[in-house]
């Protein structure tokens, strides 16, 4: 995890090559019309994986349970439509967002003041109480048949949501482009190498007089709130909430997502999610059991060999050729 | 009063034998984070294997009860030896995330693995006889297997505690997670007693998954399912310690019982929260060292 995008003497402005996942998208938008659902979902995703890189990446907290700010944000979302009947997208995305900052700031500051295999209990605990409840509360949830009837008007009350995917895909394409703002804003200020710093040697920040509780409380809030509103995305888009949005298997699936792609990276949040559910959907429903194998066997291999992930071997190939011309 | 006193007992009775289950399995797991600072998530495999091959060695080739437990623990722990060799010693100095990630990878082959050779329904469990009755004691009438369960595991617990505390392996185990630069300095060859500790720990876990097959379920998913358990035995107990996890483990037994019983209402909820209250109060776990 040596070569990462960010720093406080990295040059901050954004690089040509920056944009290039943008401008894919928007093609993509118009060359593959049937494939829009996909899109949106891969965005979504894309979108809950940078949130996961902020705290796994670059803050060095390793968690299993970042899918329970990301089915809070869906179940938020998912209880206001149909329950509450508030239908405005943008209304619910804020709710979203702010039941994940406060799930992540009251959660946060218990957990974070343990550390390896504590936090790793916390976290799972975490996530198995939040599922625990939406499985019980079948009133408010739907129970383990899923949360149905969600209602979503049109955004700013000009584009309604239409069959073929296509307000959502934009709409989630919006939302991602803020999120990556923000995340990269983070990477880039004083704050941010701060986490690096933390991630690199806790100890050494104690040592120099940083704040290492509270930044690490600060950035999982951070983290938990654009989790939330990648879980409320992923209501609005499907119109449907199930518990596996809170299950420990997402919350894995995520990982392996991110850890597909590069950890600590940045862009690797946005490879992973798009390899990862491109190669889901075109093999996991025909085969799934070879499926499973073929995500673990990747797994340990990019453990034992290619620990930066697919943008730490296209670096390497880089800087192999820079040598040798 | 009777019939409260009655359920008093049957739930303290399944509590204590599905805590001893819990025990078995989990203690390899606790030696081994405790020993190699390992964080073996896919623990839940050794137990899942063991419970295959019971199950398996039992109903396809007909070998009798006892020697099919023996085979889960020799098995299991002969194939993690090749695990541990190949894989595992590669990434003792990795850091957690690596660890977390490279056993959550086995754990998804090991699923696709189970779900490809033996399907997605539950393997049937066939006892013999003299497991099938009702034992009596005091008045009161206790199933023969469960008794079994905690009679084994009490005498398995025991030789394991034995010789931990009274062998001369078990000093040298004990020196190496107090200080394992110190152990290696004075000449303890610390590679093979990982090794040797850790195939005694995953064929505990075979051997747990195969005695409790008709309790924890003998399923593919099963080391995802109860990853949470066994990782709260050992963080609630302590690493590296024998004794924190049996308390936690009969504790969480007797308390998943309970719950199952008079407050179905609520599921796992409850042994959760107390996991989380239990952890915020001694994070290094009920008997863990530096608390």
């Amino acid at each position: 995890m040596s070569a990462h995008a960010g720093g406080y003497s990295a040059d901050p402005r954004i690089r040509w090559i920056e944009w290039l996942p943008w401008v894919v998208a928007l093609c993509a938008f118009f060359v593959l019309p049937e494939y829009l659902s996909l899109g949106a979902r891969i965005l979504i995703y894309i979108l809950y994986a940078l949130s996961l890189d902020l705290i796994v990446g670059y803050a060095g907290i390793v968690t299993l349970g970042h899918s329970a700010y990301f089915g809070l944000g869906a179940y938020v979302a998912g209880i206001l439509a149909a329950k509450a009947g508030i239908t405005d997208p943008l209304v619910q995305l804020v709710a979203a967002a702010a039941a994940g900052a406060a799930l992540g700031i009251t959660t946060g500051a218990i957990i974070l003041r343990t550390k390896a295999l504590t936090l790793l209990m916390l976290t799972l605990a975490i996530t198995s109480v939040l599922l625990e409840i939406a499985n019980k509360a079948t009133d408010l949830t739907g129970g383990a048949d899923g949360l149905s009837g969600v209602v979503i008007a049109p955004v700013l009350g000009l584009f309604k949501f239409d069959i073929f995917g296509k307000t959502a895909y934009l709409y989630c394409f919006v939302v991602l482009l803020l999120g990556w703002w923000l995340v990269r804003k983070v990477i880039y200020s004083p704050f941010g190498t701060a986490l690096t710093g933390l991630r690199e040697n806790t100890l050494r920040m104690h040592a120099i007089g940083a704040p290492v509780y509270w930044r690490l409380v600060l950035v999982y809030t951070v983290s938990a709130t654009l989790a939330g509103i990648a879980g409320g995305l992923l209501t609005q888009t499907n119109q449907f909430v199930g518990l596996n949005v809170l299950s420990f298997e997402s919350a894995g699936e995520l990982l392996v997502m991110l850890i597909l792609g590069g950890v600590g990276r940045l862009y690797g949040a946005f490879i992973g999610p798009l390899v990862y559910l491109i190669a889901q959907d075109m093999l996991a429903k025909q085969f799934p059991e070879y499926w499973y194998f073929g995500i673990g066997t990747m797994l340990v291999l990019v453990v034992m060999f290619a620990r930066g992930g697919i943008l730490g071997i296209v670096d390497g190939i880089l800087v192999r050729l820079r040598r040798k011309t | 009063m009777e019939a409260f006193l009655a359920s008093t007992v049957s739930v303290a009775f399944h509590g204590v034998a599905l805590g001893m289950i819990l025990y078995v399995i989990s203690v390899g797991l606790s030696v081994t984070m405790g020993l190699m600072g390992f964080a073996n998530l896919a623990h839940g495999v050794f137990a899942l294997a063991g419970g295959y091959i019971l199950t398996t060695s039992i109903s396809r080739f007909g070998v009798p009860f006892p020697l099919a437990l023996v085979l889960a623990f020799v098995i299991v722990g002969a194939g993690s030896v090749v695990l541990e060799r190949l894989l595992y010693s590669r990434l003792y100095n990795a850091s957690d995330l690596e660890q977390v990630l490279f056993t959550i990878g086995l754990i998804f082959i090991a699923v696709a693995v189970a779900r490809f050779i033996y399907g997605t329904l539950q393997q049937p469990v066939y006892l013999p006889d003299y497991l099938k009755g009702q034992f009596s004691l005091l008045g009161r009438d206790f199933p023969a297997y469960r008794v079994f369960i905690i009679v084994f595991s009490a005498v398995t617990v025991g030789l394991l505690w034995f010789s931990i505390e009274r062998t001369r392996w078990g000093a040298m185990v004990r020196a190496a997670v107090d200080n394992r630069a110190m152990a290696q300095a004075v000449g303890i060859n610390t590679r093979r007693l990982f090794t040797l500790t850790f195939a005694l720990g995953s064929g505990l876990a075979g051997l747990g998954g195969g005695l409790g097959a008709e309790i924890i379920a003998i399923q593919p998913t099963y080391p995802f399912e109860n990853l949470v358990y066994f990782l709260v035995v050992v963080a609630v107990g302590g690493l590296g310690s024998l004794r924190g996890p049996f308390v936690a483990a009969l504790l969480i037994g007797i308390a998943d019982t309970s719950c199952k019983y008079w407050l179905p209402q609520y599921g796992a909820f409850p042994i959760y929260v107390a996991t989380i209250g239990i952890l915020l109060w001694r994070p290094m776990g009920l008997f863990g060292r530096h608390a």
